[in-house]
């Protein structure tokens, strides 16, 4: 398959762009392969391409229900970041952060990449002493991170009401300049071409209905289209973890919920950088189109219908209004729901499991996003070597038994 | 948005409430030789049914009293309300044919959409239902 480069879209630019080839095959599953990914979300594609990648295997399926990117990484708000408060999450994180600064490139797809920075607002002395203690600990872990005054906030985003009379003032806020956006569809598509060139079948419309077993073994799995088999099966299905893992009888400590998001009409660019405030509860971005994306915390009900409650939608409304009074009397074009994996401490479960040769990467709630490439690249270590990766070590589920949970909760900012 | 039928006060907007997570987890009696792995289920492991599921609801907003409710968590169909403590009643609803997969009437979800593939190769989506 052609690579995609200025040479070729000229090229095709001049023939009616009449030969691009498709972009990665529609083939029929086979009886057996060395290994199976369950979920065709950004999590899963990244896993099924770093296991070609770098460890060689080429006789894998992704298996996904409906399309791929259909499900969160087609949904969320793309915000990327990592400055997390404590070691285990910069670690992973900014592992996800370092990747995503190569990846366009690596994958010959164009991610949008928009390192434009992520600006966490402060706005009382309390919440500034809790934000200035994460960038001291980020910059602990090699992570950038700044601490900015409020004429320091209006200098990189200007369209920040820093008066005192402000109904929430801002008395200043963190910058992570690495961090930024980019575009959901570009990676799930990327990271498809990428595994697919390497050999991988990507397999929609075939849904896992049940995980075959022998003597505590993994030997495959029941689908929608037939019977798989493989020695190793990875589920990376996010909303639907804890029904996945029910089929090979292990309980997560997980709960679905929805979360949504909107989406402006298009204006003229006036939000440079993504914008969050915990207090308020919201953030915001504008896209290149021009558009504010919005979102803000999830329905507190679980729920797998992927649409949230219009009271959630409200309070959103008016905590932009409170931090941006000129959107006021901006329309909202869109509103949707993804179904978010939310674990008790807020941070992921990367894990070997109970049942040999069955792995789980859950848990990332409403903040996974900007994890998709390193949690793809650690997955597929901890699958091949059946050993956590360094990285991925502290995220096994054992550690909700053991009680060394990574309590991200609060201590990282909004939870995007 | 739900309306939510309070035991006490009737049919409400879902915003005077507020969601207390599953139903029926109760505090195991004999704590002190319990294991890590009792524990461990006791205070974090949840069913997180797609379907069928017994939630805690509490009336914030009103009377701030608390009770159970009965939903279809594939559809958010409420199918029934009962007092703390009461047993849940049988109803019966729509469920999903496949345990990830969508109820015919009510899901949300763009996955019931089926994937046709046209003559010229291109793939594009259709509703089921
Ligand atoms: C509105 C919203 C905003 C968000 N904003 C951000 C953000 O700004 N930054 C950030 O970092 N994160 C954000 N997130 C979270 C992020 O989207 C997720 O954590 C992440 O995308 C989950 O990984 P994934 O891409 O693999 O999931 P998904 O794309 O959901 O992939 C899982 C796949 O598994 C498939 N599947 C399920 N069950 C089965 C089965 N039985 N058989 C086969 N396939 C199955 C599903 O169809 C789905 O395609 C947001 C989420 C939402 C909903
Ligand atoms: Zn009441």
């Amino acid at each position: 398959m052609k690579d995609y480069s200025f040479l070729s879209l000229v090229r095709e630019g001049l023939r009616g762009h009449t030969g691009w080839p498709r972009v990665w095959r529609h083939p029929e599953p086979k009886q057996s392969y060395d290994a199976i990914i369950i979920g065709g979300g950004g999590h899963g594609l990244a896993t099924a391409y770093y296991l070609a990648k770098e460890h060689g295997m080429r006789d894998i399926a992704v298996l996904e229900k409906g399309w791929i990117g259909g499900g969160n990484a087609g949904r969320n708000t793309t915000v990327i970041r990592s400055n997390y408060l404590y070691d285990e999450s910069a670690a992973i994180y900014d592992h996800a952060l370092e990747l995503w600064e190569g990846l366009g490139r690596e994958l010959n797809f164009n991610i949008m990449m928009s390192h434009r920075g992520v600006l966490n607002l402060a706005h009382d002395e309390h919440e500034a002493r809790d934000l200035i203690r994460r960038v001291e600990a980020n910059r602990l872990n090699g992570v950038d991170a700044e601490w900015l005054d409020a004429e320091g906030v209006k200098a990189f985003c200007p369209v920040i009401e820093i008066s005192k009379s402000a109904r929430y003032p801002v008395v200043g806020g963190t910058l992570q300049r690495r961090g930024g956006v980019n575009r959901h569809d570009a990676v799930v598509w990327g990271y498809a071409r990428a595994a697919d060139r390497l050999g991988v079948d990507i397999i929609q419309q075939c849904e896992v209905t049940g995980i075959s077993m022998k003597a505590g073994a993994v030997t495959g799995v029941e689908t929608t289209r037939g019977t798989i088999r493989a020695p190793k099966v990875a589920s990376v299905v996010a909303g639907h973890s804890s029904i996945v893992a029910a089929m090979a009888g292990l309980r997560l400590p997980i709960e679905s919920h929805p979360l949504q998001a909107l989406v402006s009409e298009p204006i003229k660019p006036v939000l440079p950088c993504v914008v969050m405030s915990n207090a308020v509860h919201v953030y915001c971005s504008q896209s290149d189109k021009g558009e504010l994306v919005i979102g803000a915390g999830i329905d507190h009900h679980l729920s797998y219908t992927q649409r949230g409650s219009l009271n959630i939608i409200e309070e959103q409304m008016s905590a932009i209004i409170e931090l941006f009074p000129i959107f006021s009397r901006l329309k909202m074009m869109r509103q949707w729901g993804g179904i978010v994996d939310v674990c008790p401490d807020a941070s992921p479960i990367i894990s070997k499991t109970p049942v040999k040769g069955f792995y789980i990467n859950a848990g990332w709630g409403t903040g996974g996003w900007k994890a998709t490439p390193g949690s793809g690249h650690v997955f597929a270590h901890t699958i091949v070597h059946d050993e956590p990766h360094p990285i991925a070590a502290p995220f096994a589920l054992e550690r909700f038994t053991s009680g060394a949970l990574v309590a991200e909760h609060g201590a990282a900012a909004v939870a995007h | 948005m739900f309306v939510i039928e309070c035991p006490w006060c009737g049919p409400r907007d879902q915003s005077e409430f507020s969601c207390g997570g599953e139903a029926h987890i109760s505090r195991p009696a004999e704590r002190s030789d319990m294991s890590d792995e009792e524990w461990a289920e006791f205070v974090f492991m949840r069913t997180n049914a797609k379907g069928l599921f017994a939630e805690r609801w509490n009336h914030a907003a009103g009377c701030r009293r608390w009770f159970n409710v009965l939903r279809n968590t594939s559809t958010d169909e409420i199918l029934a309300v009962y007092r703390m403590g009461e047993t849940p009643p049988d109803v019966s609803t729509g469920l999903p044919a496949t345990p990830c997969g969508e109820a015919e009437i009510g899901s949300g979800n763009d996955a019931a959409k089926v994937m046709v593939e046209a003559a010229d190769g291109t793939t594009n989506t259709r509703d089921t239902v």
